[in-house]
């Protein structure tokens, strides 16, 4: 039995097409991928991400578990400000990636994948064994928690009235749009308490909200109706994809996994290498010294053809080098993109490559991430 | 709900074919091109394949995924759509007209009449 989300009686009601997404029932889409990534490009869009994971880590070892745990330096971050983060195995392969939130002193929250939620959690619990650290408490918060995402650049114009008031957390501002990037705050919302930071997956300014299910529920309703005067339309895990696609963010299961590094997808601006001793370190040191045999690269189609796709080849002078991993129809560019692992001697950018689709190979350039800017 | 022209006969996989004598026009259905929504790539035959009834033998791409398309009759393909080719979006906004994927000279001209009417397409796509 697939689960849903408290939002799953507004996505049928909205004509959202459902599919099967890491154990859960999810929208693909509501009336098109394109309309609704144009949406968050030119105005705004609302996404139901309460299949994410939350974990909560607290406990006057928190920050130093933590620390050991993920490759960033989770010592950076003071009350209400979070990160984007990775946690690997002794091999430097990726675990997840995540984003994680200094709530307060020793408060945590991860927000993790839905589909590594289990891995994660046993992972995260075998770490504060194997530490030894009786004095961290690590808890498997998601089923507490619904979430939105709420993007696009006309977004900060009304969800001031959405969620009106000054926060009651650590981090005080005055109004939601007074956080800045990656900044949390605890906001009063009708009669509860939500979690609102300014972070998302799609390369546009936006927030995402975090609570309850009644209130996320509420939560839902009022950024639509406060968000009609500015072109608000719901959207589905379609548009949430090519958005990501667009700005290169990667999606585990398909730029990362168990077998690779954060240095190989071109994450390492993420592995504090100073920080001391954390899971992976080793590797990671020694791939950001000598480089790594091969490379996530981001392309775009040259030739008019098919829209790459997930697991086609890559050819490079004639030999099959490796393999697409994200690959899509760009709605912003009209053009056909994507990323995938090549042989570090073929990842500069301006390399002419070819993808295989179909058992035909059509030409394809190497570019710099992102794909897309904005103009 | 979906437009479902009277005078064409339909496959279970959602195309339709409009018999001219010995030749046919294929398609896909309006239902079909909801469903894909944001068509960007339509692949057609050769001109001159032969293909049988139920063969892959067209791809149409959305931005999510590729799903082929399965000759509803047997024949050799004669003609295709080249405005389909160069603008994709012509299947979502004309599936029956300008949208058309190709023509293909009939080898048994029974196999049209023993596919769906317009009635039983309805029903089976719950319009």
């Amino acid at each position: 039995m697939l689960k849903r989300t408290s939002l799953y009686e507004a996505h049928k009601k909205l004509g959202g097409k459902l599919i099967e997404f890491g154990g859960w029932e999810m929208p693909v889409q509501y009336t098109s991928i394109t309309d609704e990534h144009l949406a968050v490009r030119n105005a705004a869009g609302i996404f139901d991400i309460s299949h994410m994971g939350e974990v909560t880590v607290s406990g006057a070892g928190a920050t130093d578990y933590l620390n050991r745990t993920l490759t960033n330096d989770i010592r950076k971050l003071t009350p209400g400000l979070g990160q984007y983060t990775l946690m690997c195995n002794e091999r430097g392969g990726v675990i997840d990636d995540l984003y994680a939130y200094r709530l307060s002193g020793d408060v945590y929250l991860l927000i993790i994948n839905a589909s590594r939620i289990d891995d994660d959690i046993a992972w995260l619990h075998a770490q504060a064994g194997f530490t030894g650290r009786t004095e961290v408490s690590v808890s498997n918060a998601s089923h507490n928690y619904d979430a939105v995402a709420v993007q696009g650049p006309r977004v900060k114009e009304f969800i001031d009235g959405c969620i009106p008031g000054a926060s009651t957390s650590a981090l005080r501002v005055g109004k939601v749009t007074d956080l800045k990037k990656n900044e949390i705050g605890g906001f009063p919302f009708a009669g509860a308490s939500v979690l609102v930071s300014r972070t998302g997956y799609t390369g546009e300014d936006g927030f995402e909200i975090i609570g309850r299910e009644d209130s996320i529920a509420k939560v839902w309703d009022a950024l639509l109706e406060a968000g009609r005067p500015f072109g608000i339309k719901p959207c589905g895990l379609g548009a949430r994809d090519t958005l990501r696609t667009e700005v290169c963010y990667p999606l585990y299961g398909h730029e990362l996994d168990e077998r690779t590094t954060p240095i190989e997808a071109g994450l390492g601006f993420f592995v504090a290498l100073d920080k001391g001793e954390f899971n992976g370190r080793a590797v990671l040191a020694q791939q950001k010294v000598s480089g790594t045999a091969k490379k996530c690269v981001a392309f775009k189609m040259t030739d008019k053809s098919a829209p790459p796709r997930p697991h086609y080849p890559i050819w490079v002078n004639g030999a099959a080098v490796g393999e697409v991993v994200s690959g899509t129809q760009s709605p912003s560019l009209n053009n056909g993109i994507g990323m995938g692992y090549v042989p570090t001697e073929f990842a500069k950018a301006g390399t002419a490559i070819e993808i295989e689709i179909r058992g035909r190979r059509s030409s394809a350039v190497v570019v710099q991430k992102p794909i897309y800017r904005r103009p | 709900m979906s437009n479902v022209p009277s005078d064409l006969k339909y496959a279970k996989s959602h195309e339709w074919v409009r018999v001219n004598g010995d030749t046919a026009t294929v398609g896909i259905t309006d239902h079909a091109q909801h469903e894909l929504t944001d068509i960007v790539f339509v692949e057609l035959p050769a001109v001159g394949r032969k293909v049988k009834a139920g063969e892959a033998c067209a791809v149409v791409e959305s931005v999510k995924t590729a799903s082929d398309i399965y000759s509803p009759v047997t024949g050799e393909i004669t003609e295709i759509n080249k405005a389909a080719t160069d603008d994709p979006a012509l299947v979502n906004r004309e599936p029956f007209a300008g949208g058309w994927f190709y023509k293909i000279k009939l080898s048994n001209a029974g196999e049209a009449d023993a596919m769906l009417s317009p009635d039983a397409y309805k029903a089976q796509i719950g319009g």
